[in-house]
């Protein structure tokens, strides 16, 4: 089994002191147009508990709100496939595009499809899958993935991303203009549009009175990518259900705002029926939702991917999406991977001061801080924290016994003074590679007090 | 005496963390000082320990357990608790209901109070005179346990009105100028967070001093006296000329103005 050091990659993104410092002021700066675009909406802390309240009827009610929308759906001529996992999922796309012998796809972005690792399955079988999210084909180009759910390459520089279009697109040497990129991304992407039999999307919001799937984008790519081809495959796990399209209006006005401080994305697509000629399939995916619904940490489906706990996070700003080696990384993910794979994640779930600042942008109000500290009772008993458990258990044990406990803390006292610094300050000593040691006061608050009385 | 006794008749008791009790007493000392100035007798229990929040935090349940039992029998006959913390007040406040049940822990919770949360909800600011005034300027660290777990302020990410009980109450110390970070970050402590990912967790306190100095401030306060603990351990390692009180060691007025 695979086990994340969260600590040591962190300590990796760190150690380039100047891209790190680029990152966190990137994404704060992000946090912060967030932050003027809420305050923008007086009622804002309603709409959250709001979406809160929707999301919650939804999930509670979840079984319902599918066979809902499979209905409706197939009403409106739109073909409705169900996958329990990862696997039937891919297999349903791979069915549906070998049918009509697609060979060359488009794909604007879906987090789902990252979760089922469907872009190496499908490559694998020997169709070309193309993101056509401007960051997500840089990642996909370099070969790497996404290390955040909606700015999938901010961990890379103009510069960078010039290297590795120089590379792959065969952009000139040195090109660092994000204009000039941009421009050179745009005409490779058209061709790619041009060429594709088969359109695969995300799903911000699926409704289920009226059986359509609303897409939200920045860059029209979804819509490029649906409007040629005959068959429009859309992605979505089953929790981005909501009841209707009223209900619609108070997620798209805290989604963009919450992601990137807009009052809106600057597409909004609502697929309510394939176009003329054409087709439009769903695949509602399970893939563990179910388990995570029955599990302490069931509010984390109420999640609509907007990635504000990324952005004011200042344990991911300081160590990068990569760290934490998972699809959704940050509070979000680390909440996710927490309960999907308790030992290999257990790292992700102390990846967290308990800030609580998460909690605090969440726009579905999905208490994060509280999910982690819950699920640290599993994952502390992971292989790599035994001497930490055993270390916290000798400091409960001194802490009930004071006489020895003064007597500890007296020698620590002692060591500090007399030790020669080499010994204080070891290689096992995390607190003294970065800090001092605090020093023991000369009488305790408790010791004042008997002589103060007397 | 600022307050009338009659107006105070209820017990107080005073907990003090582990960790100040042994490393920063002078902030106990303070806070005891600014209540009996207040009028109020107050009480010390000598069987205080640890809240259990290292334990609970770690998901140690267990261990926790004894600690909140303890806490709860030993705090049990007092109607006000004061402590000079926000994190350990979240702890009793937030976490107990796990360990003890809800209704027991939220009868210990409603009666525990952080220091600042106390003076400004219980006793009143108008009825708060400090004794001395301090000319300076002082950055405020506002620590996230107090902001976002206990509400004493508003924290930046909620759209509601501003609010700051502890600004309000360091407000009252003539002469004092109270300065803000933009960033109302975590200063990256977070318990035993800070030796699980210590160069993370530098990083992050290293950035919080960086922002006040910015301010031009030479001394940082705060109600947590921990977060200030590890924002010194970095300075001292630095050589960085910035002095750490405690709120209540400004307010008791036993900060000397230059150091």
């Amino acid at each position: 089994m695979r086990g994340i050091d969260h600590g040591a990659n962190a300590a990796a993104f760190l150690s380039d002191a100047k891209q790190a410092a680029w990152h966190d002021r990137a994404l704060w700066h992000v946090r912060q147009k967030r932050d003027a675009a809420a305050r923008s909406v007086p009622e804002w802390e309603d709409l959250r508990r709001e979406a809160q309240r929707i999301k919650e009827h939804t999930l509670e009610h979840l079984a319902y709100y599918l066979e809902k929308f499979e209905a409706a759906a197939k009403r409106n001529g739109i073909e409705v496939y169900w996958a329990r996992d990862a696997a039937e999922h891919n297999g349903i796309v791979h069915r549906l595009l070998s049918e009509i012998g697609a060979q060359k796809v488009v794909k604007s972005k879906s987090m789902l499809t990252e979760e089922c690792g469907l872009n190496p399955y499908l490559q694998e079988r020997g169709i070309e899958v193309t993101d056509t999210d401007l960051g997500e084909r840089i990642v996909q180009l370099a070969g790497e993935r996404p290390s955040h759910i909606v700015l999938p390459a901010i961990h890379l520089k103009k510069e960078q991303v010039g290297a590795i279009f120089a590379r792959h697109l065969g952009t000139p040497e040195g090109l660092e203009d994000p204009t000039a990129l941009t421009r050179a991304a745009r005409e490779h992407l058209r061709r790619k549009f041009l060429e594709a039999d088969a359109a695969i999307t995300g799903v911000n919001f699926a409704l289920a009175e009226e059986g359509g799937i609303v897409v939200c984008t920045n860059e029209g790519n979804a819509d490029l990518g649906t409007a040629l081809p005959p068959l429009h495959i859309a992605c979505m796990g089953i929790e981005k259900l909501i009841p209707d399209a009223k209900s619609l209006g108070i997620f798209t006005r805290l989604l963009a705002r919450s992601a990137t401080g807009q009052a809106i994305t600057a597409y909004t697509s609502h697929f309510f029926k394939p176009a003329p000629g054409k087709r439009l399939a769903v695949i509602l995916v399970d893939n563990g939702r179910s388990d995570l619904l029955r599990s302490e940490a069931s509010e984390a489906l109420r999640c609509i991917r907007c990635g504000a706990c990324m952005n004011t996070c200042p344990v991911y700003r300081r160590s990068g999406g990569h760290s934490y080696e998972s699809v959704i990384p940050g509070p979000i993910g680390s909440v996710l991977s927490g309960v999907r794979e308790p030992e290999a994640a257990a790292s992700l779930t102390f990846a967290c001061t308990l800030c609580a600042s998460c909690d605090a942008v969440c726009p579905v109000r999905i208490p994060l801080h509280e999910d982690l500290l819950k699920e640290r009772e599993r994952t502390v008993h992971a292989p790599q924290y035994r001497g930490k458990v055993r270390g916290l258990r000798f400091a409960a044990w001194m802490l009930r016994h004071p006489w020895l406990y003064r007597a500890g803390l007296k020698l620590y006292g002692w060591s500090l003074k007399h030790l020669p610094r080499s010994w204080i300050y070891n290689r096992a000593n995390a607190w003294g590679r970065d800090r001092e040691m605090p020093v023991p006061a000369e009488r305790s608050f408790a010791e004042w007090m008997e002589e103060r009385k007397k | 005496m600022y307050i009338e006794k009659t107006q105070m008749s209820e017990s107080v008791a005073l907990f003090v963390p582990c960790y100040i009790n042994d490393f920063y007493p002078a902030a106990a000392q303070a806070t005891l000082e600014i209540l009996e100035d207040l009028g109020m007798r107050v009480h010390y229990p000598r069987a205080q320990r640890c809240c259990g929040q290292p334990f609970i935090n770690n998901g140690l349940i267990d261990e926790a357990r004894s600690f909140a039992e303890h806490f709860e029998a030993t705090f049990e006959e007092f109607d006000y608790v004061v402590a000079p913390s926000s994190s350990c007040v979240s702890t009793v406040r937030h976490r107990y209901g796990e360990l003890i049940g809800q209704e027991r822990a939220s009868e210990t919770g409603r009666r525990v109070y952080e220091l600042c949360e106390f003076l400004h909800d219980v006793v009143g600011l108008e009825r708060l005179r400090f004794p001395k005034a301090w000319r300076g300027r002082v950055g405020l660290h506002n620590s996230c346990h107090a902001l976002r777990e206990l509400d004493l302020a508003l924290p930046s990410e909620r759209v509601l009105p501003h609010f700051s009980k502890i600004r309000a109450v360091l407000s009252r110390v003539e002469g004092l100028e109270l300065v803000e970070t933009q960033r109302d970050e975590c200063c990256g402590f977070g318990g035993t967070y800070s030796v699980t990912e210590p160069e993370l967790s530098a990083r992050m306190g290293r950035d919080r001093i960086a922002e006040h100095l910015a301010n031009g401030v030479d001394l940082i306060t705060g109600v947590d006296r921990s977060c200030l603990m590890h924002m010194e351990a970095l300075a001292r390692r630095d050589g960085t000329p910035v002095r750490f009180v405690h709120v209540a060691e400004l307010l008791a007025g036993r900060v000397e103005e230059r150091q």
